[in-house]
């Protein structure tokens, strides 16, 4: 039992943590709200020159061949940053994913940053479908990997601007067709634990903004005399998220060990990630809010752009309740 | 990261568990705050001991297995979910022992780290004072040098396990000039100190869980002073780091509820007796909630265990440890409680009662964990001030 992470696995975080800094600003998010995309130009690029984009693709296929132990910490910084990008999506899922089903044609591509891998399981919606050159897509017992010219999109606007998000219509046929069976519904449930566990440590990541930018906020702001963080009923809100949020953190690197190493309880490892971690990015977002009173209330503060994205990944991939039913039923209740 | 068990721990839990099958006793041990229940409990460190699992973390030297705090975690897990009875030596094997191995000298740790890890002398803790709780530096029971003894003049009160304990470990003001924080001094006490007197005071269970003590020129030895004069509130700041953090409330004593309250919700729905009412459904997410608690518990604890083991300190992130396990431990009996419906109030003797009574009896102990230890309102403001930096 040795519950930590490796020197290397650290810095590879910081890295990425000091190209966020930089590149991810949260006037870069906002812009990203306006703009054509509702991604920041040229920062996917960076990230697949940095490695981090093609991390989880085998190396045979041009990919750095590491895990999701590795991803985890990368995960993190992305949602403490709002980062808008296909991390989870494209990372996390879809290059495993297309390694799992034997597919190489797209995954070369993929993981050498020329195409971007729409993904369509686990949820109706396909984040930036717009702009994927290939969308995995699930039809019954079938994986198909379904070119852009072939697929009709409808924009379904989400409550973060930058989550470009479309409901696909599509045919199945045999050209597109990755796999079928048993071994395809496995695949998409492992797919799913995978996009799961990476929302989760998203959420982690946007909830410790969340309470960073509001310890910033309490303690400079004054009423009444007093800097408000002095008095006790801000602290414990505030305490209250930094708890929920650090019991959560733990739970998303043991899913991630779990599913980097296959092992048996990796679904309900998933399920207590992402749960702990739905209800926690949920409690720093209305801690923050009421903590900032009306000023994290307006459009031109920066609060709501962690706010929403935390919303908006606390439900996807499976609400809090979705995944606390499957740990109960793998408990036999 | 490698979160699987090395052979070694798993071998070495595998010995705890067949030691714990062969010598838990099958009928449960009277409450540890009786008389004649103290003495049974006493009976069963002893035979803990005899076998050297009464302190596995521990030097051999002293009675234990030097083990790593991995496994002492296993010990732990293996301990609550066979059901072993409850530790009446934890005060001293978990709080002053750390304590002693940090400050004690060699004659101080030859004298009383054997016998307490034996059950040969058991150790309350007296702190509080009837205007001292949370505020702990605010105490005011004197202890006043008279050539190589201090003489102590006051009162301590909520000491557990004080009305049975063989020694008590203290903290005196020594500097009565001195203000809040400097000036007391920790010391260790014999029960039988002329001049001091203890009443035993009930619990909320009714039994003598607590006791005051009363000192009128009690006489206590310089050689008993645990850490200098002078030193006492950074000896039990490091006491009571082990008090909030991992020391006293491992992992293990939240699963094994956590793991029989499921058990209880598949029994309950089952039986459907139609004098109790049937199970309420929407307690099954609370039971879930429960479980996964204790699981975050477990995983937070073991991250924490390792980043000791690589040379880490225990700072004030023990209070997130503290609020996080005290009020599990409540949430788990409460909803065990509510399954149990009209029988949850019938007490372990009543012939409907629900697994002997345990889950009020347990609800009853876990209602102190908020209160003790600093209250988790004190925790809450440690944990926003020192933690996250907000202003006092």
């Amino acid at each position: 039992m040795q519950f930590a992470f490796t020197e290397d696995q650290l810095l590879f975080r910081d890295t990425v943590r000091d190209l966020l800094a930089n590149e991810c600003k949260p006037e870069a998010v906002r812009a990203a709200w306006q703009n054509s995309t509702g991604r920041v130009p040229g920062l996917w690029d960076k990230l697949v020159d940095m490695g981090v984009a093609a991390l989880t693709a085998p190396e045979a296929a041009g990919g750095m061949g590491m895990n999701e132990v590795d991803l985890v910490l990368l995960q993190e910084e992305a949602g403490r940053a709002a980062l808008p990008e296909v991390l989870i999506e494209h990372t996390a899922v879809a290059l495993p994913l297309l390694a799992e089903l034997g597919e190489s044609a797209w995954l070369a591509k993929a993981a050498a940053g020329e195409v971007i891998v729409g993904v369509g399981v686990g949820s109706p919606y396909v984040l930036y479908a717009d702009q994927a050159d290939v969308l995995l897509l699930v039809h019954e017992d079938e994986v198909h990997a379904v070119p852009a010219a072939d697929v009709k999109l409808t924009a379904q606007r989400s409550v973060d601007y930058s989550r470009r998000l479309f409901s696909v219509a599509w045919t199945p046929s045999d050209a597109t067709l990755l796999a079928k069976g048993p071994a395809a519904q496995q695949a998409v449930v492992d797919a799913c634990d995978r996009g799961a566990l990476a929302a989760a440590a998203q959420c982690v990541g946007i909830a410790q903004t969340l309470i960073e930018v509001t310890v910033d906020y309490v303690g400079q702001r004054e009423q009444f005399g007093k800097v408000v963080g002095s008095y006790q009923a801000v602290k414990h809100q505030v305490a209250n998220a930094l708890l929920a949020t650090e019991f959560a953190r733990p739970l998303a690197h043991v899913a991630a060990y779990a599913v980097a190493n296959s092992t048996p309880h990796r679904g309900r490892d998933v399920s207590l990630a992402k749960a702990a971690a739905s209800d926690a990015v949920d409690k720093a977002a209305r801690m923050a809010l009421q903590c900032h009173g009306a000023i994290g209330y307006t459009f031109e503060y920066d609060l709501h752009l962690w706010m929403k994205r935390g919303w908006a990944l606390a439900a996807s991939w499976g609400d809090a309740s979705f995944h606390r039913d499957r740990i109960g039923r793998s408990l036999g209740i | 990261m490698d979160l699987t068990f090395t052979e070694a721990e798993e071998s070495f839990r595998h010995d705890i568990r067949s030691w714990l099958q062969q010598h838990v006793p099958a009928k449960s041990l009277r409450s540890m705050d009786t008389a004649d229940g103290f003495e049974q409990h006493r009976g069963w460190e002893k035979e803990l001991h005899a076998d050297r699992w009464s302190v596995v973390s521990w030097p051999e030297k002293y009675g234990g297995r030097d083990c790593t705090l991995i496994e002492w975690l296993i010990f732990e897990e293996e301990y609550y979910r066979c059901g072993a009875p409850g530790r009446v030596s934890a005060n001293g094997v978990t709080l002053l022992g750390p304590t002693i191995f940090g400050f004690g000298t060699e004659e101080q740790k030859d004298r009383f780290l054997p016998k307490m890890a034996s059950g040969e002398e058991i150790w309350a803790q007296g702190w509080s004072e009837p205007n001292a709780g949370s505020d702990l530096a605010g105490l005011k029971t004197k202890a006043v040098r008279d050539g190589d003894h201090f003489v102590v003049n006051g009162q301590k009160t909520w000491c557990s396990r004080g009305a049975f304990a063989d020694w008590i470990f203290c903290i005196f003001r020594t500097d009565p000039e001195a203000q809040r924080h400097k000036g007391l001094t920790y010391f260790l006490v014999p029960a039988d100190t002329p001049g001091m007197e203890r009443n035993p005071v009930g619990r909320l269970d009714g039994e003598p869980g607590f006791a005051e003590l009363f000192f009128e020129d009690a006489s206590v030895h310089e050689s008993m002073i645990l850490g200098g004069e002078g030193q006492g509130w950074n000896v039990a700041m490091a006491t009571a780091s082990s008090e909030r953090g991992l020391n006293l409330r491992s992992p293990g004593r939240f699963m094994a509820p956590a793991e029989r309250a499921v058990e209880l919700f598949q029994r309950m729905s089952e039986a459907r007796d139609e004098r109790v009412g049937g199970v309420d459904p929407t307690l099954r997410d609370q039971i879930i909630r429960n479980w996964m608690n204790a699981q975050a518990y477990r995983w937070f604890t073991f991250s924490t265990a390792s980043r000791l083991m690589g040379g880490g300190h225990m700072g004030p992130e023990a209070s997130l440890m503290k609020v996080f396990w005290s009020e599990m431990d409540v949430e788990i009996h409460a909803t065990a409680l509510r399954l149990a419906g009209a029988q949850g109030e019938l007490m372990g003797d009543a012939p409907d009662a629900v697994d002997d009574g345990t889950w009020m009896d347990g609800y009853q102990f876990a209602l102190s964990g908020p209160i003790y230890a600093g209250t988790n309102e004190i925790q809450r403001n440690i944990i926003a001030e020192r933690v996250l930096g907000l202003p006092r």
